[in-house]
């Protein structure tokens, strides 16, 4: 790849990891844009990662002001009032993310994503929303598509000690390594929308717990009309509920979605923040992976739950509607 | 576990933490502690900051460049929770301090290390203290995260660690066919010889004036004269090793029937004449500070990742020398090669590259050669902070003694069985593990031929990892090491390590049982000696075997030991994945009784079902491999077998 070479100064911050996925994939990531929405802890965990990792902007959305609930599994909040005072979130994380890395620049951008216009989305190659309700993603990841550049999207939600990454790279070019050979590979995508909307009863028999217990919260929360992330115990009978009636409306047997399961991401609305190091290590490098073009990216959907430990990658598209 | 019970939350906050390494992993980990709830976490880290370590351990600065890892660490996590306690100790987890009364005050340990030393020296204080031990490493994406609990788990030492990468000293000294072959011979002969300590044995010297004279007469060609012009002498070293002791090889008829046959370089052939006199421009261009000092600086070359040209190296040869002799003389005796040394790593560039060109083998840069000569281990930060949310998650289970629930898991590159993440269940300790089941060993040794000190030396600390050790047979003390002794003991304990087995003051021979003793790690292991007269050089260099503890078992191909062995977490990995391969096999063609180790039903299904993903994960990481076999970048590696712990030393080369 042409493009002007690392500075001295980058090569030598750089060094180990320009060792795992070379010089190419690095200048490509120091000329990549990155927006992210909703910087609850695992959103604070990635902003970390890609700001180390050396991309070219992060620019933070969160207008929220500062509570004590929000630094508790967010790093880049100090619990010092003198230092948040008067600031929202997105302010006080920017402050914090630029010491990580002054070569990547950080920035905030207020207002509400969901009207924003193409011009705004076309600065971006990556968009990370989280703690938005169904329809906002659907919304932003509609606007994404329509652009005439691919934009990566993203979105990322903890609850509990669980966690979930949804990935659309639309039509996605990379290269892997097989053997001693470099192949160049093509992956096609769906939408957020497509991919909720695929019905459960054509999915394989063996996708997560975890998926369908998130989709029902997610219902829940849209038809609730409740902030994202902010339910509580006293929902469960409803939660429970709507369960029923989707598995039925599925066929799908109801013990799948275990009840205890549901109450734990009722409950969760605080994160673990073991989970959101892993959530936010794995969106990191994910999202590393679609900047460089290198290596196979998960599609579409990764699920971690700390009672098994697993982390998992389920492909949820239409088998039907999909061309390789 | 759900998240927010009564128990965990007052198991994290009543937990005392120690925290070993506060490196890549360490940082991230302290900083996920610390989110978590836990109130108490002691560090020891002996490292100071250095610049290649920022793009991952965030929680330092460019202006913390030189200050130490532990302290740093400690005040960056006090900003953001200021309430929580942290006790940082700049040093060395092998120093005395941190005996086994210091390790009992603690819950739990959590290792984030870079080396197999101190990673069994902890294993030994965390058994010998009965604290659960949490062991973790990464490379590149790869990651494990395993546990340790005396009598629950398998110890840290309980299976054999991959091996590191060694060559035969005749590919090093005469037929290097690979680049790695010529960095090794670059930084482990050419740079000890000129720059590292003249009493050192080294190979280098046996190919170079053997042709004729006998090493009474002959001078060091490679001490500089008295008054020797440093221009010159630089060029006499170069015709030396590159120009006449080819020569000399090629004039050996037999080696060369099927190799291709190497060329002398001579720098009147490279350099033109007004270049070879006058080199770089040294006066005008360096600064005081004598880590700046650099070839490439004052030869105005800038880009490390471009390949030098044969001129280019050898002006970088050429220069680097110099620079070594003008402005670092000093150190001339005592330098060892050093990674992050830019002027020695120019220096063994140039001269490998140099080497290369003679025989035929493709340059590399220098950001290449700096790569495999230093060992370098690759890191970004994406994998330290899952593996040490990983970390965290087996912390809070050993802390509620959730032991159903342990898991060893694997972070991955690629997806195998729809996973990223693969937990397994831990395997049980190995009965016969000499560390924590204390089942003696046995050692076939020469005893009329080796000396106390060869069986300290090559057994007692570069086998079984001991550093304070006392050897007794019966009750008689043979050899004990501390700070205590008086002059009499210490007196009598150097003379017994000149002495052969069986002439100690109580004679070791065949059949004796000696007890090896740890007093800081409070280990003791029991060794049988059994009389063995000849040893066959190549294939037991150390004129002894060991067996007991790293027998491998009789399924091992020898095509998967190779793949194993280099030594950072990919090929630790691989191992395991190997080693669990291996126990499927078995379980398929139902050989009785293989290895105690047990394996989850879900591990092997799902390796087993991916046989080609492995394979694949494994050729992806032979490039990768290439730069590995090593040991001491910062912090990230998994049981690793560390080439500084044979450093310096000629057995590295058999």
């Amino acid at each position: 790849m042409d493009g002007e070479e690392l500075t001295e100064q980058e090569t030598a911050l750089y060094d180990r990891q320009i060792r795992v996925w070379g010089a190419d994939a690095q200048r490509r990531l120091s000329k990549s844009h990155i927006l992210v929405c909703g910087m609850k802890g695992t959103v604070a965990e990635f902003c970390k990662n890609i700001v180390l990792a050396g991309v070219g902007s992060v620019t933070l959305m969160d207008d929220r002001v500062v509570t004590e609930e929000a630094f508790s599994a967010n790093f880049l909040i100090p619990p010092d009032e003198k230092v948040y005072a008067g600031k929202t979130i997105a302010e006080v994380c920017c402050s914090s993310l630029k010491e990580f890395n002054p070569m990547v620049r950080v920035s905030v951008e207020k207002g509400d994503l969901s009207n924003f216009d193409a011009e705004f989305y076309d600065k971006f190659d990556v968009i990370v929303v989280s703690c938005r309700s169904i329809t906002t993603k659907k919304l932003i990841n509609e606007k994404c598509r329509k652009l005439s550049k691919r934009l990566a999207f993203y979105t990322v939600d903890c609850r509990d000690s669980c966690g979930e990454i949804f990935v659309d790279l639309q039509n996605h070019k990379y290269s892997k390594q097989k053997l001693e050979e470099t192949i160049e590979c093509q992956l096609q995508f769906p939408s957020f929308e497509e991919a909720i909307s695929v019905p459960w009863k054509v999915l394989p028999r063996k996708v997560s717990k975890l998926y369908f217990a998130m989709r029902v919260i997610e219902r829940f929360e849209e038809a609730e009309a409740c902030t994202p992330g902010e339910t509580s115990i006293a929902d469960l009978p409803a939660v429970l509920k709507l369960k029923k009636e989707l598995c039925e409306a599925n066929s799908l047997n109801a013990s799948h979605i275990p009840d205890s399961l549901l109450e734990r991401l009722i409950m969760g609305s605080k994160e673990f923040p073991p989970v959101c190091a892993i959530v936010g290590g794995i969106l990191g490098q994910e999202v590393i992976k679609a900047i460089s073009g290198k290596g196979e990216p998960l599609k579409n959907f990764f699920l971690f739950d700390v009672m098994d430990g697993k982390g998992i990658v389920e492909d949820v598209s239409n088998p039907n509607t999909e061309s390789e | 576990m759900a998240m927010a019970s009564e128990r965990q939350f007052a198991a994290i906050k009543g937990a005392k933490v120690l925290m070993v390494g506060a490196g890549g992993i360490g940082c991230e980990l302290l900083k996920t502690l610390a989110l978590s709830g836990f109130q108490d976490i002691h560090i020891i880290d002996m490292d100071t900051i250095e610049v290649s370590n920022l793009n991952r351990q965030f929680l330092f600065r460019q202006s913390h460049v030189g200050q130490s890892k532990a302290k740093v660490a400690r005040d960056a996590v006090l900003n953001f929770r200021p309430h929580m306690s942290i006790t940082a100790h700049h040093a060395n987890v092998k120093d005395p301090e941190f005996n086994v009364e210091f390790f009992k005050q603690f819950n739990v340990v959590l290792n984030g290390l870079d080396n197999l030393d101190a990673r069994r020296h902890v294993n030994r204080l965390c058994l010998a203290a009965d604290v659960p031990l949490v062991e973790s490493g990464t490379t590149g994406f790869l990651g494990q995260v395993t546990v340790h609990v005396k009598g629950k788990t398998e110890c840290y030492e309980c299976q054999p660690k991959p091996a590191p990468k060694t060559y035969p000293v005749c590919t090093i000294t005469s037929t290097p066919s690979k680049f790695v072959h010529c960095i090794v011979w670059a930084k482990d002969l050419l740079f000890a010889k000129l720059f590292g300590d003249k009493n050192q044995e080294n190979d280098l010297n046996v190919r170079s004036s053997d042709a004729a004279s006998s090493s009474e007469h002959a001078e060091d060609v490679f001490e500089r004269r008295k008054d020797e012009d440093i221009d010159q002498y630089g060029r006499r070293i170069y015709d030396h090793v590159f120009g006449y002791n080819i020569e000399v090889a090629l004039s050996n008829k037999e080696t060369w029937k099927n190799r291709n046959r190497p060329r002398p370089i001579y720098t009147a052939g490279v350099l033109p004449e007004e270049l070879s006199k006058q080199n770089g421009n040294m006066d005008t261009i360096y600064a005081a500070d004598i880590t700046t000092v650099s070839a490439m600086a004052s030869l105005g070359l800038k880009n490390p990742q471009e390949t030098w040209t044969l001129m280019e190296n050898s002006r970088v040869f050429l220069e680097a020398l110099k620079l070594f002799f003008v402005k670092r003389e000093e150190e001339i005796g005592s330098l060892s090669f050093d990674k992050d040394d830019q002027l020695a790593v120019e220096f063994v560039t140039a001269a490998a590259n140099i080497r290369a060109a003679s025989f035929g083998i493709q340059l590399h840069s220098l950001f290449e050669a700096k790569g495999i000569a230093g060992n370098i281990v690759h890191a970004v930060a994406t994998t330290n902070a899952v593996i040490a949310g990983l970390i965290v998650i087996e912390a809070i289970k050993v802390l509620l003694k959730d032991t159903d629930n342990y898991r060893m898991t694997y972070c991955l590159e690629h997806i195998s069985r729809k996973m990223l993440l693969m937990p397994v269940e831990p395997y049980e300790p190995n009965k016969s593990c000499y560390v924590c089941s204390e089942t003696p060993l046995s050692l076939e040794i020469n005893t009329h031929r080796s000396k106390l000190r060869d069986f300290v030396e090559k057994i007692v600390k570069a086998k079984l990892g001991m550093n304070f050790p006392l050897i007794m047979h019966g009750s008689n003390l043979l050899y004990e090491v501390g700070d205590d002794l008086d002059e009499d003991e210490v007196a009598n304990y150097a003379a017994n390590l000149e002495k052969v087995l069986s002439e100690l003051p109580s004679s070791v021979t065949g059949g004796t049982m000696l007890t090896v003793e740890d007093l800081q790690q409070e280990l003791t292991c029991s060794i049988n000696i059994k009389h063995r007269e000849e040893f066959d050089e190549e294939k037991e260099p150390d004129g002894m075997v060991l067996s007991g503890w790293t027998q491998a078992p009789a399924a091992v191909k020898d095509d998967k030991k190779s793949i194993g062995n280099g030594g950072n977490a990919s090929n630790a990995l691989e191992h395991e994945l190997a080693e669990a391969n291996r126990d499927g096999e078995m379980e398929e063609i139902s050989e009785p009784s293989v290895k105690k180790r047990k394996l989850s039903e879900v591990s092997i299904a799902t390796i087993l079902d991916g046989p080609e993903a492995t394979a694949d994960e494994i050729k992806n990481q032979k490039e990768v491999e290439k730069l590995d076999d090593d040991d001491d970048d910062e912090e990230d590696l998994v049981m690793i077998d560390d080439l500084n712990s044979v450093g310096n030393k000629k057995t590295r080369l058999q």
